[in-house]
């Protein structure tokens, strides 16, 4: 074999996904977001579902997903990305729609349209990236954040007796019979990163078989309004959020496991 | 043939707009529409297209911001309180240049108020509703055929402007039954809309949104959006007059409190008092040119409202002070009476003492 023909057979160990922009992202230094878009890019190239993928972005810090994804993608107002998805699914049931929320957006201003968009089963992916804090807005408490956390909103630590604690979204989508797959993975190292994908993978294959709503809740970190350094946001992820919302999947075919 | 059926406001403006290929109908209960979004939940499915009672008003908006996002026709009803809670779907829809069709059959106000007629949300309707600065071209029924004929007429503007289209009705022209010539030519396939999201299939992928974060990009797209307002303002001015020529009193009124007027302009005229009416058809673009020049020839002009007098300040607006601009209405889901307005009329043609006396 000579030496040109080894090149041009090289085997590419990695590259990255077609589905991913070349646009900088905006993204802080050790966010979750950038991680979590390029494993949603991988895996429409894996399932090669780039040219009928319409996705829907939030607002909140990744409103800006439309420059960094390359597919089809409409922006929503705060909290409504469930609903704009169902009206587009429901027009386009051929096309694979998902949509990309924080837990500002799909927990507290959104739980509504969230909660119905998973009893009438639409079959669209909710991909819910949770850091337990509003970052776009500058650090605001999450109906995620965590008892005793500090935020600007509750400088003194949240206190669940007049915030309320926690609110845990796949227990709570997890009672509803229509979904079909629920999971909640954690951005804590690269195992956790490699169980995202596969839980992306798995939502994505049901949609594209028909079979339903699918959620994946990925916590994530943001080491500037978790107020620690980015090793650090790692291991609240892994130690404090997993503790509050355990990492596994809540239904798969449709039945809880 | 033409089609003729009996038919309640609201069913006309349902089956309108499955006769204009409406092809998602999200709505949320509330009354005096109810009638619409049942229509809508019998006969949407039956055709294969989406219906869907959604979870709340906002929902319903941002269903239809989907559906039209994926460039199919859409559209949404609610009563003004649902009509409030929908506003900041209407600005995304403005700003992001899609069209779709909401309808608001007005009942009394503010708050919950009740449920009878009124036209209490016509500020609500012109002036923006949302945040920001927009228009949407507003249609005002005043019949049920009307409820039918101006619902496919405002899917055909907001495909031809991109851009949201209100119509603008009452509780009591959305309940009550009148004769109905359905429309039976075809309707024209809506443009192509090259901008929808469908898939980047053989093109390169796209988004729509409204949020503009970099120095002078929104700046440039309200230049464009406020370019476009003015042409459908300059095109699409619709109204209708009757016994207009000789008046010496201009009644200007929409919807319900038309037909009052128009009451009241008959038993004026069989009392020898030179009445006519112009009835705006498009609340926004207002008659606001053609106002001004009936107005120049008239002792006076009378505004007939359901409201404290919303409507009467574009009408004050259009006459700029060369006429006085009377105003008669009822609120709360009141409806003025023709007696009330025909009494109006005469004390406002009344020759004044000043004149009596040398």
């Amino acid at each position: 074999m000579s030496e040109s023909s080894e090149s041009s057979n090289r085997k590419w160990l990695y590259r990255k996904p077609r589905a991913l922009s070349d646009t900088p992202m905006h993204y802080c230094p050790g966010c979750g977001h950038a991680i979590v878009h390029k494993l949603l890019a991988e895996v429409i190239d894996q399932l090669d579902i780039q040219e009928e993928t319409v996705g829907v972005a939030p607002v909140g810090c990744a409103v800006l997903a439309y420059f960094y994804i390359r597919c089809d993608i409409s922006e929503a107002a705060h909290g409504r990305a469930g609903a704009v998805a169902t009206g587009i699914k429901r027009v386009l049931p051929g096309r694979i729609v998902f949509a990309y929320q924080g837990d500002g957006d799909l927990a507290a201003i959104g739980m509504g349209e969230t909660i119905h968009a998973a009893n009438r089963g639409e079959n669209i992916t909710v991909i819910f990236v949770n850091n337990a804090v509003y970052g776009m807005t500058g650090g605001q408490m999450a109906p995620t954040t965590l008892s005793g956390q500090k935020t600007v909103t509750c400088p003194q630590g949240r206190d669940p007796e007049t915030m309320g604690p926690p609110i845990r979204m796949c227990e709570l989508i997890n009672t509803l019979d229509r979904p079909y797959y629920i999971a909640r993975v954690a951005l804590d190292g690269p195992a956790g990163v490699r169980r995202a994908r596969k839980a992306l993978t798995t939502a994505f294959k049901a949609q594209i078989e028909g079979r339903g709503y699918s959620f994946v809740e990925i916590l994530s970190p943001c080491p500037i309004y978790q107020r620690c350094k980015p090793v650090e946001a790692l291991k609240f992820v892994r130690e404090r959020m997993a503790a509050e919302f355990p990492v596994r999947v809540f239904r798969a075919d449709g039945k809880s496991t | 043939m033409v089609e003729r059926t009996l038919m309640t406001g609201n069913d006309a403006i349902g089956e309108g707009a499955i006769r204009a290929g409406c092809d998602a109908y999200y709505g949320y209960p509330i009354t005096p529409q109810n009638e619409l979004t049942a229509y809508m939940a019998t006969h949407m499915p039956r055709l294969n297209r989406v219906f869907i009672q959604a979870e709340s008003e906002i929902a319903a908006i941002n269903m239809v911001f989907g559906s039209v996002v994926a460039g199919k026709r859409a559209m949404t009803s609610s009563s003004s309180p649902g009509i409030s809670l929908k506003q900041e779907g209407i600005s995304n829809l403005a700003a992001a240049e899609l069209p779709a069709v909401i309808v608001n059959v007005m009942r009394g106000g503010p708050g919950i108020g009740n449920i009878a007629p009124s036209q209490g949300d016509y500020f609500q309707a012109v002036k923006g509703g949302g945040h920001g600065d927009y228009r949407l071209p507003v249609l005002a029924p005043s019949s049920v055929q009307e409820s039918h004929d101006l619902t496919i007429e405002a899917f055909a503007l907001a495909d031809r402007y991109r851009t949201p289209v209100m119509i603008l009705t009452d509780g009591r022209i959305g309940q009550m039954m009148e004769p109905l010539r359905l429309h039976s030519r075809p309707i024209p396939p809506p443009p192509p809309k090259p901008w929808a999201l469908t898939g980047a299939k053989g093109r390169k992928s796209i988004f729509i949104r409204s949020l503009m974060l970099n120095d002078g990009d929104l700046e440039k797209h309200n230049i464009h959006l406020q370019a476009k307002f003015k042409k459908i303002a300059a095109a699409e001015v619709r109204f209708q007059e009757t016994a207009i020529e000789d008046c010496d009193l201009l009644l200007v009124a929409y919807g319900t409190s038309a037909r009052v007027a128009k009451s009241a302009l008959e038993e004026a005229r069989r009392n020898g008092l030179r009445v006519g009416l112009l009835r705006p058809i498009t609340l926004w673009p207002f008659p606001s040119q053609r106002i001004a020049m009936r107005s120049s020839r008239c002792r006076a002009v009378l505004c007939v409202e359901m409201s404290a007098g919303q409507m009467v300040d574009d009408v004050r607006l259009a006459v700029n002070g060369r006429t006085p601009v009377l105003f008669e209405g009822r609120m709360g889901g009141a409806v003025p009476e023709a007696r009330d307005v025909f009494r109006a009329i005469q004390k406002a043609l009344a020759p004044s003492r000043k004149k009596r006396t040398p």
